[in-house]
């Protein structure tokens, strides 16, 4: 740092807009790159993530497979149900992301953030896609689960991509949604009480574990306005050999974008105020 | 550095104006509900100055400061840092600053190397110099040795000095510290301190720091203010504010004098119980 004198700031004059947008990834990666440290430096944490996938697939889902009428179509049900599970790991994973927001700002990190040049919605967009890093080993997880009990999983390629992007979709709006959620409970312990009201409607108002087709008329309503069931009708087509989209690939995928940015604008607006 | 704001040079407190001028704030005030935390503070601070904000717990500098630093949006009056001003240009602000808040801000679970990577991409400093300007941060702190250790394993001083160099990689035009000895004792205080003056010697960057040791203000300062009840009470040189009180003052006496009597300094103690609980509630 030293033998620089008295340097005045660097350039004052207004960078282009190439610049702005290359400082901005970066910023984006900065944050997420940290992250993708922090699980280096502990990467039991993941670990301990990978036990509830397990439970639902191994004990609800081998019991459920005897219930006639769940599976849709010619799929049997623990191929639809894989999928869910999978949609539904990431989702339990994210929806507390908002946590460690708060323990941020009760450390001082946050601070640090907020005083940097960052924009907010860097700051927001890279804190989402750490969120995503943690759901995308949760997808290996539940892609071994899913070999080990037979389920026909779909190894090509594109597939795989496609799902890996699904999950880092799934991922980053749901923690987003964290964000806000954080932003306005302000403290852990409101934070958990809100966090498990929130997930269970979340998780059994989609086609996660049951065929839409099933639903009674509003419980569709609902289901079809949830950001999850977009995520696990992308998943359920891409994850699983023979699998089909009810909505189709473009759609889910249009939805669940739309949906993170409209989410990344309102928690780009709220999050510096979490340092107050 | 930025001509619309030139032509009003009312910003700046009677006198102190133009381009040597750090920080500049007129009838700056924050409000939690009917709670005064700032009240029409007017300062104006020169470039490469230390200058010491003192005063009770509650008083409201940390809240002067937040606002100083964008955290916080003044509820009137104007200020600028480093010829911005905070409210309609609060990104640039944020691009000439440094903060070192008073919660520890490095992240326990990175190392301090990665906790300086952090800030140097997060003040878009070019992928070449890196390196480089991390490297010379964590010499010039004496953290280099631990660089590659997780700060969660630090001691206080350590990590506050590890902050400061988080906090200058960028070479911000003012530094900006909320209480950073606070905890630690005599000795990483003093190794705290010598480092903050090497930096303020070799790239003469303005200091603010808040601090409850008047001995420290009394040695380091260049200038200070008191501030009571969200109010600047005193404002001068170390050496004129005891002057006031006479021969053989010392800042502490200063402080009691002008801070207030002890019963009022219990009315600040629950001024600060306020002030935290209205920032909670309206944050």
């Amino acid at each position: 740092m030293p033998s620089a004198p008295a340097a005045p700031p660097a350039s004052t004059a207004e960078p282009g807009f190439g610049r702005l947008a290359a400082d901005y990834v970066s910023q984006v990666l900065a944050v997420a790159g940290a992250e993708a440290q922090k699980l280096r430096h502990d990467p039991m944490e993941i670990g301990t993530r990978a036990i509830q996938p397990v439970l639902w697939l191994l004990l609800f889902g081998q019991v459920m497979a005897r219930v006639r009428g769940l599976a849709s179509g010619d799929m049997n049900y623990m191929d639809f149900l894989a999928a869910g599970i999978l949609a539904q790991s990431v989702l339990f994973v994210a929806i507390f992301y908002g946590i460690s927001a708060i323990w941020e700002r009760d450390l001082g990190v946050l601070h640090r953030y907020l005083v940097s040049p960052a924009p907010r919605s860097a700051l927001v967009i890279g804190k989402g896609i750490s969120a995503s890093l943690r759901g995308l080993f949760q997808a290996v997880f539940v892609y071994l689960l899913a070999l080990v009990i037979g389920v026909h999983t779909d190894f090509a390629p594109l597939a795989v991509l496609g799902v890996l992007l699904f999950i880092a979709l799934g991922s980053m709006l749901f923690s987003t949604l964290s964000l806000i959620i954080a932003c306005i409970v302000k403290t852990r312990e409101r934070f958990m009480g809100i966090g498990q009201v929130l997930t269970m409607p979340i998780f059994f108002a989609s086609n996660a574990i049951y065929p839409l087709a099933m639903m009674p008329a509003w419980l569709k309503a609902v289901s079809s306005v949830n950001p999850l069931t977009y995520e696990v009708d992308g998943l359920r087509a891409l994850m699983i050999q023979g699998g089909t989209s009810v909505y189709g690939l473009p759609l889910d995928l249009a939805v669940l974008a739309g949906v993170f940015a409209v989410l990344v604008m309102i928690a780009a607006r709220m999050y510096p105020r979490m340092a107050v | 550095m930025a001509p619309d704001d030139r032509a009003d040079t009312s910003i700046a407190a009677p006198g102190g104006a133009g381009e040597d001028e750090a920080v500049g704030t007129f009838d700056l005030t924050k409000r939690f509900g009917d709670l005064v935390a700032v009240d029409r503070a007017t300062l104006s601070i020169a470039r490469g100055e230390i200058f010491g904000l003192i005063g009770p717990n509650g008083a409201g500098k940390s809240t002067l400061i937040k606002m100083l630093t964008t955290l916080l949006p003044p509820s009137s009056g104007r200020a600028t840092v480093a010829g911005y001003d905070v409210l309609s240009q609060p990104a640039k602000v944020r691009r000439h600053i440094g903060y070192v808040p008073q919660l520890l801000s490095a992240d326990g679970s990175l190392t301090g190397r990665e906790n300086l990577l952090l800030s140097a991409r997060l003040y878009g400093i070019p992928r070449g110099e890196r390196v480089q300007r991390i490297a010379r941060a964590l010499e010039a702190m004496g953290i280099a040795d631990a660089a590659d250790h997780l700060v969660q394993h630090y001691s206080g001083g350590m990590i506050r000095r590890l902050e400061i160099a988080q906090s200058m990689l960028h070479r911000p035009t003012v530094l900006f510290m909320d209480e950073p000895t606070v905890g630690l004792d005599p000795v990483a205080r003093q190794t705290v301190w010598q480092h903050v003056r090497q930096l303020r010697k070799i790239l003469n960057t303005t200091m603010i720091v808040t601090t409850h040791y008047m001995e420290e203000v009394d040695e380091l300062c260049d200038r200070i203010a008191l501030i009571a009840r969200g109010r600047i009470v005193a404002l001068g040189t170390p050496s004129e504010l005891k002057a006031r009180l006479g021969a053989g003052a010392t800042l502490d006496d200063v402080f009691a004098r002008l801070a207030g009597t002890d019963s009022e300094i219990e009315q600040g103690y629950r001024d600060a119980q306020r002030t935290r609980r209205a920032a909670r509630e309206h944050g």
